[in-house]
């Protein structure tokens, strides 16, 4: 892929050859959501896996998703532990921010793209909650190193601009944790699909009412009681989100043109042929 | 890049296992309270130490709690020194000895602690935890030949086992498990005797927490270097509870309430409670 044989390639054309590479490896996969909702940070990922988790906590206040190669992301995600830890340990413990930690991965990922023949097939969001809402922070980092500060929510991997659309439709600032929980599941199903049951999805919070570390992985019990409140906040917002959908209409049709032009209909011409390893069985 | 330091190009690559303190002894050693450098001077009379803290299991977990004095010698050097840490939710250790050293010892232990539980996704096994306290003492031991001795205590709420533990060491590891209760520090002979004779096996939480305020008490009266409650000044001991619900540390108004009884009790019996004698 770096030189065909006797050829020459020029720089444009090895950049795009791996971006189309990666871009590819990131979009087999299942989409994660992270949101805000009242009281801190939502993180939404189907993972029918209870051990190899998309979602983790890196620090106090900072929490980690990621979609595509689980190998590449895993270790990305230890890095992020070491360096939080060993700041936190040299400076103090209010000084391990998302924004730097964001920085650390555009850094090694931009280098890896460039440098290496193969460029991680990973996209993250670092997720930092705030002492309030204003202060939340969600950086989402690609494959190549650009970094982008989200407003409000992030969606990555998989389908990410129809699920990002189905999000911004029942999107509002402030949404308690179950209607936020029922926005994040509604946009991760296809249209007219079935909810993936308790067992199918891996949530956690950042918490910022809760005291020392915010991170909080939501399973078992805990997490089906939220998901029948979810299910009841559902039924009773139906007829707002219904005319919402109305009006959002011809921005999604928009966003699937959009997609339409970057999926091709054919094999990809270099990315190894069957699924990605995402480290949870799909 | 060349102001970075050396372990930021460590991060991506390290390989070993899911040991902090092994990351910091490898890849950045000056972090590590451990030094080998060997002091001039004897300093150990000079330099703050902290003294008493006693740790007593009750009916589903177990209690800490320590005194607030730091002395340097023959001088009070602080008076509302904090000795007792959280070290992750079900677990707390207190320290006795050098107050330098003890408290970068608490910081680098917590964050050994979270560190394995963040990177395997479970935390360690409560004997795991002991066994890892247990080495970096070890690690001091240089240190401690010269006078710079510190000693921790640890307490832990073990979900398999659905009680409290605790572990005691001393300046070569160790660690020693302590059936009911235990004590260290310059206090600690008066504080152990107290608590012989106050502790109630399976007592409420609030019980063993008095038996360890009167233990404190006792400690005290006799031994220079320990604090009692500072009335005056409103400073009281730490005392803190694990449980199955997770770490607890008193707030100050409860601790101040349990202290008041106890000194309205000990207006008319100095000596304290007194245990029966048939």
């Amino acid at each position: 892929m770096s030189i065909p044989f006797g050829g020459y390639a020029s720089p444009e054309q090895i950049m795009r050859d791996r971006a189309e590479y990666a871009r590819k490896g990131i979009a087999r996969g299942r989409s994660v959501v992270v949101m805000q909702y009242a009281d801190g940070i939502l993180f939404v990922a189907p993972n029918p896996s209870k051990a190899l988790h998309k979602i983790s906590e890196i620090y106090d206040r900072i929490g980690f998703a990621a979609v595509g190669r689980y190998n590449e992301f895993e270790s990305l995600r230890l890095a992020g532990i070491r360096y939080a830890d060993i700041n936190g340990y040299t400076f103090n413990r209010t000084d391990v921010t998302g924004r730097g930690l964001a920085n650390l991965y555009a850094q090694h990922l931009g280098m890896i793209f460039t440098e290496s023949i193969k460029s991680f097939e990973v996209e993250i969001v670092v997720a930092e909650v705030g002492e309030a809402p204003e202060d939340d922070q969600i950086y989402r980092i690609t494959f190549d190193g650009s970094v982008f500060d989200e407003q409000g929510m992030a969606v990555i991997g998989g389908q990410a601009e129809a699920v990002g659309g189905r999000l911004k439709e029942r999107y509002r600032e402030g949404l308690p944790l179950p209607q936020a929980l029922d926005a994040a599941l509604s946009a991760l199903t296809e249209p007219g699909g079935e909810r993936p049951p308790a067992t199918q999805i891996e949530v956690a919070v950042l918490d910022r009412s809760r005291e020392h570390r915010k991170f909080l992985r939501l399973t078992g019990p805990r997490l089906e009681k939220l998901l029948e409140a979810a299910k009841e906040s559902q039924e009773s917002a139906k007829p707002a989100a219904e005319a919402q959908t109305e009006q959002g209409n011809g921005e999604q049709a928009q966003g699937e043109r959009a997609q339409g032009e970057q999926a091709p209909g054919t094999a990809p011409p270099i990315a190894p042929e069957g699924d990605i390893d995402t480290g949870s069985g799909e | 890049m060349a102001s970075q330091p050396a372990w930021m190009n460590s991060l991506f690559t390290h390989t070993g296992s899911s040991s902090f303190s092994e990351f910091l002894g490898v890849h950045a050693p000056s972090l590590l309270p451990a030094r080998n450098e060997s002091l001039a001077a004897p300093v150990g009379d000079e330099i703050p130490h902290a003294t008493t803290i006693v740790a007593a299991t009750c009916a589903g977990g177990v209690v800490m709690a320590g005194d607030r004095r730091a002395t340097s010698g023959n001088i009070i050097s602080q008076r509302d020194i904090e000795k007792v840490f959280r070290t992750d939710d079900y677990s707390c250790m207190g320290i006795a000895g050098t107050a330098s050293t003890g408290l970068e010892l608490a910081r680098l232990y917590r964050v050994e602690l979270e560190h394995y539980e963040k990177t395997e996704g479970r935390s360690l096994s409560t004997e795991g935890k002991a066994h890892r306290l247990a080495t970096m003492i070890r690690g001091n031991l240089p240190m401690a030949m010269q006078g710079l001795v510190v000693v921790p205590l640890f307490a832990a709420y073990d979900p398999a086992h659905e009680g409290g533990r605790i572990f005691s060491y001393d300046v070569g590891g160790g660690p020693y498990e302590q059936r009911e209760f235990h004590s260290i520090g310059s206090g600690s002979i008066f504080a152990r005797g107290s608590l012989k004779k106050l502790y109630r096996e399976n007592a409420s939480p609030q019980d063993i927490v008095l038996a360890c305020l009167h233990a404190l008490y006792d400690a005290a009266d006799d031994d220079s270097a320990t604090g009692g409650p500072d009335v005056m000044r409103k400073i009281w001991p730490i005392v803190a509870v694990i449980t199955a619900d997770g770490y607890r540390r008193l707030p100050d108004d409860e601790v101040a309430e349990f202290v008041e009884s106890m000194l309205e009790r000990r207006m008319t019996a100095p000596e304290g409670p007194i245990a029966p004698l048939r």
